[in-house]
C-alpha cells in the first residue's frame, strides 16, 4: 500500500496548488463556480490527507517494517497504545499530522463560510491551499513517510523510551491542533486585507477557531508540563527550554489576539494590530513546529535533527514577508473607527495587557534565540538560563494578574473613579484578609514575588466571583427567578463573558501552583542502601527493598527490564507507600553484546508521586548497576550464541542478583506546595474556554435579528 | 505501477470533484440572476408596503395598533427577502459593509 500512500501525497500536493489557482482566479474575477471549485479542491486535500494519515497508521499497527518509518520509530513489542502514537514522534509522521489537521480545519471553516464572506474566503482558501502545499512539498520532495526499505528487518528500533507516556503521546497533537488552528484566522485576515474588507468579519468567522487553537495549544503545553513533571526525573515542569519556550510563544500572542479582536469588533479599533497580532501568532506557531525537529537549538524535546530546516527557514521569510507587505500596503483600510476614550475604560486595559503579553514574548524569543544571536555576534554560543527568565518573566506575570482582574470589571468606553472605587471594595478587602492570613500563618513573606502573587490570585477570583454574583443579583432583580436559576442563566446567555472569565479564574489558580510550588518547594538528593531513611519536609522516608522486574515495568511502557525501589513514606502518623523505578531498553547497537545491550540502551525514570491537594511528595530513583558490569561481561562471552531462551534466563538471573543484593542507589525527593493546581488551574481554564466557544444560537439569532431591522430601517428611509 | 495506478484514480477522482462546479456554471447562475432579479423586486414591493401603510396610518385610514401589528409583519416578511438576497450573494447580515 506503500503506492497508494506516496500517491495520496502527491495528488493532494497537485490538488492544492490547483486550490491556489481556482480560488485567486475566482476571487480576481468574481467567478463562483472557480472559487466553489477552489473550495471543493481543499475538501479533496482532506480526503487525502486522511487516507494517507490512515494507511500510515494501519502500517504501524501491522509493525509492517517494509516502511522505513515504522522500522525506525516502533517494534514488535512496543504496546499498541504506543504503536498508534508513534506516527507523530517521527518527523515525517509529525508533517502528515500537521497536514491532515490542517485539512481538516480548512474544510470545515471552508465549508461553514460557503454562502458568507464570498470577497474573503477565496483569497483565504488560496492561502490555506498554498500553508497545505508547502506541508506537502516537504512529503513529497524531502521526507516521504511512505518511503520503504529494499531488505525489511526483523524488527524495528522501537519507540524512544522518553515519549513512552500518555501524556507525551497526546501532547504532540494538542500543540499540532493549536499551531493548526492559528491558520485559519491567519488566512482569513489576509484574505481581509487582499480583498480590503477589513471590518470584523473576517473575525466573527474565525474567533471560534482562535479560541480552539488557543484551548489545544495550552492543553498540549500543561501536558507536556506534565510530562516533563513526571517522566524527565528532574523534578520541575517548566525549564526555560528552547521547545518549551516555543510553545509557549504562540499562546502569549494568541492571548493578546483574543483579547484584542474584542476591542475591534466592540468599537472598530485596533485593525492594524490585530492582523499584526495574528500574523505573529501564525509565525510564532510555524517556528515552534521548526523548532521541535531542526536541532538548532539544545533541547531535551529535540528528538533527531531536520533535513528541512532550510525549506522551512524560507517559507517563515515568506510568511513574514507577505503578512508584513500586505498590512503595510492596506493602512489606509486600516483606519481606526474610534478612539481611545479614557485610559480608565476596558479597550485600555485590554491594550496594556496585550502590550504586557508581547512584552513577555519579546523576552522569552530574546532569551530562546540568545545562543544563535551570542554565536553570531561573538562566535561563542552562551545561553540564558531559568533564573534570567523568572527575573524578567516574573514581574511581567505579576502585572498581568494584575490586569487579568481589573479589566473585565470596567466598562466599555469610560469608566468613572467613583465606579472604580466601588468595584474595588470588596476585592480589595479580600486581598487584605488573605494577606494578613498568610502572613500569620505562613512563611510566604520569605518570598515577596510569590506572596505578591498570592494577593493577585486572590484578586482575580474575588473579581470573578463579585462579577457573578453582581450579574446574578441583576438578573434575579429583573427575572425573579431563583439563585442558581439566575446564575445558570446569566452565564448561559453570555457564554463569552463568563467564560472568558472561567479562564481567567483557571489561569490565576495555574498561577498559585506556580507561584507556591517554585519558592517553596524543598528537595533533597540521597544515596541510600535498604533500610536506610532520611527525612525531608516532614517527610520520614526509609527504602524498604529494591525491585527488578523483566519485561512488565509498571507503566506500560514495554521496557524489557526495569530496576526499582520500594520507599515507606511516612508524615504526620500516616503511612504510604513509593514505587519509583528506571526503565532500561535494550540498544541496536551491533558492537554491544548480547546481554549488555539490554543494559546499555536508554533508560528512562517512572517516578512515583504522592499527589495532593496542598503539597505533593515526588520521588525517582536511580538504580546504582554497576556491580552488574562484570557479570554482565562474563555473560557476553559465555552466551553470545546462546538460544534467546537462555539468555532470557541469564538476564532474568542478573535482574534477581540486583534485587537481591542492590548497591546504594541514588534517590531525588520533592516536597512541592500547591503544585497539583497548576493542572487544576489548567483545567478551569479549558473548560472556560470551551464554555466561551460553544455556539449560541440565541445570541446569534439575536444578532442576525437586530442586525436585520436596522438594515431594513436604513433602506426604507433612504428611498 | 500500484504508484501509478493509484495516481490515476486519485487523480481522477478529484477531478470529478473540482469540475462539478465549473460544469455547471451556466445554469447555477443562470438559476441564481432570475432568484436575485426575482428577489429584489419582491424587496421595493415589500418596501413599499410598508411605506402605503405608514401614510394609511398618518392619513388616518389605520389605527396605531393595526399599524404597528401590519408594520411589525412586513418588516419580518422583508428580513426573510433579505436573508435569502444574502444566501445568494453571500453576504452578512449588516449588507457584507465594513464598519
Amino acid at each position: 500500500m506503500e503506492g497508494v500512500g506516496s500517491a495520496c501525497l502527491a495528488v493532494a500536493l497537485l490538488t492544492a496548488l490547483y486550490a491556489v489557482a481556482a480560488s485567486i482566479y475566482g476571487g480576481r474575477t468574481r467567478r463562483r463556480a472557480w472559487i466553489s471549485s477552489g473550495r471543493r479542491a481543499m475538501y479533496c486535500v482532506a480526503a487525502l490527507s486522511v487516507t494517507a494519515f490512515a494507511l500510515l497508521e494501519s502500517a504501524f499497527l501491522r509493525s509492517d517494517f517494509s516502511y522505513a518509518l515504522v522500522a525506525e520509530g516502533s517494534s514488535r513489542d512496543t504496546p499498541t497504545f504506543y504503536k498508534v502514537t508513534a506516527v507523530w514522534a517521527t518527523q515525517d509522521g509529525s508533517l502528515l499530522l500537521w497536514v491532515t489537521l490542517l485539512s481538516i480545519f480548512s474544510t470545515t471553516v471552508l465549508f461553514l463560510t460557503r454562502r458568507s464572506l464570498r470577497d474573503i474566503t477565496p483569497w483565504a482558501t488560496a492561502v490555506l491551499g498554498c500553508i497545505a502545499a508547502f506541508f506537502l512539498l516537504l512529503m513529497v520532495g524531502w521526507e516521504n513517510p511512505f518511503d520503504t526499505l529494499a531488505v525489511p528487518p526483523p524488527d524495528g528500533a522501537g519507540l524512544n523510551p522518553l515519549l513512552r507516556h500518555p501524556a507525551m503521546m497526546i501532547h504532540p497533537p494538542m500543540l499540532y491542533t493549536g499551531y493548526v488552528g492559528f491558520s485559519i484566522p491567519f488566512a482569513f485576515a489576509i484574505g481581509a486585507l487582499i480583498a480590503r474588507r477589513t471590518g470584523a468579519d473576517w473575525i466573527r468567522a474565525t474567533r471560534r477557531f482562535a479560541l480552539i487553537a488557543w484551548t489545544f495549544l495550552g492543553t498540549g503545553i500543561m501536558l507536556g508540563a506534565l510530562w516533563s513533571y513526571t517522566e524527565l526525573g528532574w523534578g520541575g515542569y517548566w525549564a526555560w527550554d528552547p521547545v518549551e519556550n516555543a510553545s509557549v510563544m504562540p499562546w502569549l500572542v494568541g492571548t493578546a489576539f483574543l483579547h484584542s479582536i474584542m476591542v475591534q469588533e466592540k468599537r472598530g479599533m485596533l485593525k492594524v494590530w490585530n492582523v499584526s497580532l495574528i500574523c505573529a501568532t501564525f509565525t510564532l506557531a510555524l517556528m515552534g513546529t521548526f523548532l521541535v525537529r531542526s536541532g538548532i537549538l539544545e533541547s531535551i524535546h529535540a528528538f533527531g535533527a531536520s533535513t528541512i530546516g532550510v525549506q522551512f527557514l524560507v517559507f517563515i521569510g515568506l510568511v513574514i514577508a507577505v503578512s508584513a507587505g500586505l498590512i503595510i500596503a492596506r493602512l489606509p483600510y486600516l483606519r481606526s473607527e474610534a478612539r481611545l476614550d479614557s485610559l480608565l475604560s476596558r479597550e485600555a486595559f485590554f491594550l496594556l495587557n496585550n502590550l504586557v503579553l508581547v512584552g513577555l514574548c519579546l523576552v522569552i524569543l530574546w532569551g530562546t534565540f540568545f545562543p544563535l544571536i551570542s554565536e553570531a555576534i561573538t562566535g561563542t554560543e552562551a545561553s540564558v538560563g531559568p533564573p534570567w527568565f523568572n527575573r524578567l518573566v516574573t514581574p511581567l506575570a505579576l502585572v498581568l494578574v494584575l490586569l487579568t482582574a481589573i479589566g473585565p470589571m470596567l466598562a466599555w468606553r469610560r469608566f468613572s473613579p467613583s465606579s472604580l472605587r466601588r468595584i474595588l471594595t470588596v476585592p480589595l478587602a479580600v486581598v487584605a484578609v488573605v494577606l494578613v492570613v498568610l502572613l500569620a500563618l505562613t512563611n510566604a513573606a520569605d518570598s515577596p514575588p510569590s506572596l505578591a502573587m498570592f494577593c493577585l490570585v486572590a484578586f482575580v477570583l474575588a473579581a470573578v466571583g463579585q462579577e457573578l454574583w453582581r450579574g446574578t443579583v441583576a438578573r434575579r432583580t429583573v427575572s425573579g427567578e431563583s439563585w442558581p436559576r439566575a446564575l445558570a442563566r446569566l452565564t448561559g446567555r453570555n457564554r463569552r463573558r463568563y467564560g472568558g472569565f472561567l479562564v481567567h479564574a483557571g489561569i490565576a489558580v495555574l498561577f498559585l501552583g506556580v507561584a507556591a510550588s517554585s519558592a517553596f518547594l524543598d528537595q533533597r538528593d540521597v544515596r541510600l542502601s535498604p533500610g536506610e531513611s532520611f527525612e525531608v519536609n516532614g517527610y520520614d522516608v526509609t527504602y524498604r527493598e529494591a525491585t527488578a522486574k523483566l519485561g512488565g515495568d509498571s507503566a506500560g511502557t514495554g521496557a524489557p527490564i526495569s530496576f526499582g525501589a520500594v520507599l515507606d513514606v511516612r508524615k504526620n502518623g500516616k503511612h504510604f507507600v513509593l514505587r519509583p523505578s528506571r526503565n532500561y531498553y535494550a540498544s541496536s547497537d551491533p558492537s554491544l553484546g548480547t546481554i549488555s545491550r539490554f543494559f546499555e540502551g536508554e533508560a528512562t525514570s517512572e517516578v512515583d508521586v504522592r499527589w495532593g491537594l496542598t503539597r505533593d511528595f515526588w520521588l525517582a530513583v536511580r538504580p546504582d548497576i554497576g556491580s552488574l558490569e562484570q557479570p554482565i561481561r562474563e555473560a557476553d562471552a559465555k552466551f553470545a550464541d546462546s538460544p534467546g531462551d537462555v539468555q532470557a534466563l541469564i538476564i532474568a538471573s542478573l535482574a534477581e542478583r540486583y534485587r537481591s543484593d542492590p548497591p546504594p542507589a541514588a534517590f531525588r525527593a520533592i516536597a512541592s506546595p500547591l503544585v497539583v493546581w497548576i493542572w487544576i488551574g489548567g483545567g478551569i481554564a479549558v473548560l472556560g474556554a470551551l464554555v466561551a466557544a460553544w455556539p449560541s444560537p440565541e445570541a446569534r439569532l439575536r444578532r442576525v435579528r437586530s442586525l436585520y431591522s436596522a438594515r431594513v430601517g436604513q433602506e426604507l428611509s433612504r428611498a | 505501477m500500484e504508484y501509478a495506478l493509484a495516481l490515476l484514480v486519485l487523480a481522477a477522482l478529484v477531478a470529478a470533484v473540482v469540475w462539478l462546479p465549473l460544469r455547471r456554471r451556466g445554469e447555477e447562475e443562470r438559476h441564481e440572476e432570475t432568484m436575485l432579479a426575482e428577489l429584489s423586486a419582491a424587496k421595493e414591493a415589500k418596501y413599499r408596503e410598508i411605506r402605503d401603510a405608514e401614510l394609511d396610518h398618518r392619513m388616518g385610514k389605520l389605527s396605531r395598533d393595526d399599524w404597528r401589528s401590519v408594520d411589525r409583519d412586513l418588516r419580518a416578511e422583508a428580513i426573510e427577502i433579505l436573508r435569502q438576497l444574502d444566501r445568494i450573494e453571500g453576504r452578512t447580515p449588516d449588507g457584507g459593509m465594513d464598519r
